[in-house]
């Protein structure tokens, strides 16, 4: 037997302008469950999309069982017992688990008819050898974000894929199901499957990987056995400095109430109440973070509190004042800030240039437009100059730089210090730093305790629970529209959120 | 090395210079049209050379194959060339906005309509009628282009549907308004405007040695600066503009895009209304029950596309396509087919393509840079 499963060589990726994979090996060896590492956009992806057959590489090659082979679509990959559960599900939400399974290799009975029930009983045998707990025949409509990622895995043992590739599995679930997520590794991991897990989290590595290999911007720095770092080792890996964990801030002073949500019922894009009788305040001078699962009515929430949608019942009052009907327009001059959780969506005019986009909200008032309707450049342009020194705004050519062409974390930090510069009363946050590195994010981060610390209310919503909990005074969790249970950040423990993130109430 | 910077440039680089210039692509395709039509030229046997002497007799006026100047042809290129103009930045105000206005040419029937039954019906006042002529074109024009910017706004129609729909509903009322109440029509055509409703300009006349060239000049070149000067310097341009290129973040950031969507094709609308009058009230001495669709619109369209939908490269392309429009019988008199025009007119519009082929080429070299 050879020593690696499988073998990625001198791997080479390069997308215009940036070199996702710069002579990238990894080595896997079998039946080990090995971590690839690195921050947002190091490129780790790709050199799983490169192993999948999902790009061509620009250079390398790559070696199973010691020979070298050729993968240049998904199907190869699958012939060579490689499978992908990938970020983003692909699965179809009107068909059941096993319709889902075999699709694409539908098997058929006599006459022509789809006979699943051979296949439901292969996939019922898999779900019972893997303890996957899955109802071969529930609609995956009606499961939850962990069960349909138990069905993705399903799906690449049913075409018995030897080495898994998960790329990011833990971004979409509960404390809880990672939990689950890490038994059924090592479940996996005794049957004899080889398991390659991305993540930029350094806690699973520690709990689930044997090795791990770090890349920090498209290079490899290393590879080591877990048993013999630490996280702060590791960290240091994947950053290329010594990192800080956790925020430094005083306790907050918590001041009047400045958004108060009462009741409040928001309907989801498929009419469903993707809100339901929330009530919420938030008082100046603190963070208040709301802690769940992507798609728990987060993004409701926000629309209703910046104005994007109109709730379908309750209250928003900000400062005391009713503004449920008022229009977004009108919430912007009283003082609500908002970074999207979208920023290229709802954030940003790409085509625009950074001096544009800082004024996004404010183009139609003094000093960036007078009382005739024509804008003022000058100081458009003071304006633009201040924000790039305040916010550590890096753009290539100044308040004149394409939106487009500006980093993730800086276009991020444009959006951050144009609604912060709106002097708002209530600063809401969502995804603040997704997407971003390390020193993006610290700096974020400071930044939005600042303003907390001059007073300002600020409402934070996270996917991540570590930011959450780091970040934030109070925390609130949400889960199906509802808020389960809110509890000060100081006597927060993790797995009482996620019992809560998960729909359990406060004990 | 990722995120190295590009390596510093040595020399002047044409590909660069097409890749980050939309302008230079519009100049290159312009060329190639040129240089495939003066080979069609020579294909069908006839020498290029006079068809350049035509192009150049349109634009400076000077015959060199008989050796006489005559300002008039340089009037003449003006009035083929401003419905061009207006029709192709009604079509890139809207594209500016996100838009895409396929109805410049029933807002341009509109405003045409509009100023024949004022030129008829108003009180012959001179210095005043002509102007309410005007006035009442531009406004028709906009109110066309309104219902399908509102329709858009308040239902979300598809503004490509409505103004195809609406362009068929101008030209038969147009019929049938002229034909049943115009005064004095006829089927194809009205009694005579009185003096008072035309364009005309003596002065510009007698300078173009007695072109139809008239006031429309004015508006014309009034409408290129009004465009620019929106688009570019007011508040009202910013938010059209957010709108767009991002509606999402432009409602998101409190601009009312509902509203910016029906301005935008107000004022989009204006602009071919007031080809329509130009047309009307300056190419021709009565009212006509259009015999049919008149392309003013359609062609405006590649206008604002091979002007990159701004003001000033709107300008420049139709005065391009008016210059091949009116030298077609200067060509037909030097034994040049008339018909090139059209094949040089498409050969640029099919070549503006090119500029996304440039971007691919972009690409490629990016990465070719990122990886030595
Ligand atoms: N299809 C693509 N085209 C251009 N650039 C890409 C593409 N996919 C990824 N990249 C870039 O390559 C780098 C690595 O991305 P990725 O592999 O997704 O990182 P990771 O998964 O580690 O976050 C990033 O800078 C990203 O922007
Ligand atoms: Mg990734």
């Amino acid at each position: 037997m050879a020593d690696y499963a499988i073998e990625m060589l001198g791997i080479t990726k390069v997308f215009p302008g940036i070199i996702a994979n710069d002579n990238v090996t990894l080595q896997v060896k079998p039946n080990e469950v090995h971590a690839l590492l690195g921050e947002n956009g190091a490129g780790k992806s790709t050199l799983m999309s490169i192993l999948f057959g999902l790009y061509d590489p620009d250079g390398g090659s790559i070696r199973i069982g010691g020979r070298e082979v050729k993968i240049s679509n998904p199907n190869d990959a699958y012939a060579h017992g490689i499978g992908m559960v990938h970020q983003h599900f692909k699965l179809v939400h009107n068909y059941t688990v096993t319709e889902n399974i075999v699709l694409g290799q539908i098997p058929r009975g006599f006459g022509g008819n789809t006979d699943l029930r051979e296949a439901e009983a292969r996939v019922a045998a898999l779900s019972e050898k893997y303890g996957l707990n899955v109802d071969p025949r529930a609609k995956i409509e009606s499961i939850t974000v962990g069960m349909q990622q138990r069905v993705e895995i399903l799906k690449i043992l049913y075409r018995n894929a030897d080495l898994m590739i998960f790329d990011e599995p833990t971004a979409v679930l509960t404390p809880q199901e990672i939990d689950e997520l890490m038994v059924t590794f090592q479940r996996l991991k005794a049957e004899g499957k080889t398991i390659i897990l991305i993540t930029h989290k350094l806690k699973e590595i520690t709990e689930a990987a044997d090795r791990c290999t770090v890349l920090r911007r498209g290079q490899v720095v290393g590879t080591v056995t877990v048993s013999d770092t630490t996280e702060q080792a590791l960290a240091e890996m994947m950053v290329g400095r010594p990192v800080t964990f956790g925020i430094e801030k005083a306790p907050a002073q918590p001041g009047e109430v400045v958004l108060s949500l009462q009741g409040l019922t928001v309907k989801g894009d498929k009419g469903n109440e993707a809100v339901r009788n929330l009530s919420l305040e938030v008082r100046a001078g603190e963070i208040v973070g709301i802690a769940g699962v992507d798609g728990n009515g987060q993004t409701e929430l926000l629309a209703a509190i910046t104005g994007l949608a109109t709730p379908s019942g309750g209250k928003v009052l900000l400062k005391g004042k009713d503004i449920t009907r008022v229009s977004i327009r009108e919430r912007i001059r009283k003082g609500i800030g908002h970074v999207p959780e979208d920023r290229h969506k709802y954030g940003l005019v790409l085509e625009f240039r950074l001096d544009e986009n800082l004024i996004l909200k404010t183009f139609d008032r003094t000093p960036y437009s007078n009382s005739l309707g024509l804008l003022n450049t000058a100081p458009r342009l003071e304006h633009a100059q201040q924000m790039i020194e305040q916010f550590d705004i890096r753009a290539g050519q100044g308040p004149f730089t394409k939106a487009r062409s500006m980093s993730g974390g800086n276009q991020q930090k444009a959006i951050i210090a144009r609604e912060i510069d709106l002097s708002p009363e209530l600063l809401v946050v969502a995804q603040p730093t997704r997407g971003l590195d390390v020193g993006a994010i610290e700096y974020i981060h400071k930044r939005l305790v600042d303003e907390r610390d001059k007073g300002r209310a600020v409402l934070v919503v996270s996917f991540e629970l570590d930011e959450i909990l780091n970040l934030c005074d109070r925390i609130a969790a949400l889960s199906k529209g509802e808020i389960v249970g809110i509890v000060p950040a100081d006597h927060a423990d993790v797995s009482q959120i996620g019992a809560m993130m998960a729909g359990v109430r406060h004990a | 090395m990722p995120d190295k910077a590009l390596p510093p440039k040595e020399k002047f680089d044409l590909i660069d210079l097409f890749t980050r210039s939309n302008g230079a692509v519009s100049l290159l395709v312009i060329a190639l049209g040129f240089v495939f039509g003066s080979l069609f030229v020579l294909l069908v046997g006839r020498d290029p050379v006079n068809m350049f002497s035509a192009l150049l007799q349109v634009v400076t006026g000077w015959d060199s194959s008989r050796g006489v100047w005559n300002a008039r042809y340089i009037g003449e290129w003006f009035v083929a060339s401003m419905p061009l103009v207006l029709c192709g930045l009604s079509m890139a105000f809207a594209a500016r906005t996100g838009l895409f206005n396929i109805g410049a040419e029933g807002q341009y029937i509109a405003g045409l309509t509009a100023a024949q039954f004022v030129a008829l019906l108003f009180p012959p006042i001179p210095g005043l009628h002509w102007l309410v002529c005007v006035l009442a074109g531009l406004l028709a024009g906009a109110a066309w282009g309104g219902i399908a910017g509102w329709l858009k706004a308040k239902y979300t129609v598809s503004e490509v549907v409505t103004t195809i729909m609406l362009n068929y509903i101008a030209l038969y009322v147009s019929q049938w308004l002229t034909h049943a109440f115009a005064p004095g029509a006829n089927t194809y055509r009205t009694k005579a405007y009185p003096a008072t409703s035309l364009l005309a300009n003596p002065w510009i006349e007698d300078l173009t040695n007695g072109s139809r060239l008239g006031n429309g000049l004015w508006f014309m070149l009034l409408s290129v600066l009004v465009f620019w000067f929106i688009i570019d310097r007011t508040r009202l341009g910013f938010s059209l503009r957010a709108t767009g290129f991002n509606k999402e973040a432009a409602r998101a950031s409190g601009i009312k895009v509902q509203s910016a969507i029906t301005t935008s094709m107000v004022i989009s609308g204006a602009f071919a209304g007031l080809a329509g009058v130009i047309v009307s009230m300056g190419s021709f001495s009565y009212g006509r029950v259009l015999p049919g669709m008149e392309n003013y619109g359609f062609n405006g369209i590649a206008v604002a596309l091979v002007g990159n939908v701004t003001a000033i490269g709107s300008l420049l392309a139709g005065l391009l396509f008016g210059m091949l429009n009116s030298a077609q019988p200067l060509m037909q008199s030097r034994e040049i087919p008339k018909e090139i025009t059209w094949i040089i007119f498409g050969l640029v519009v099919v070549f503006i393509s090119f500029r996304n082929g440039f971007k691919l080429l972009a690409d490629w070299r990016a990465k070719q840079r990122t990886k030595s």
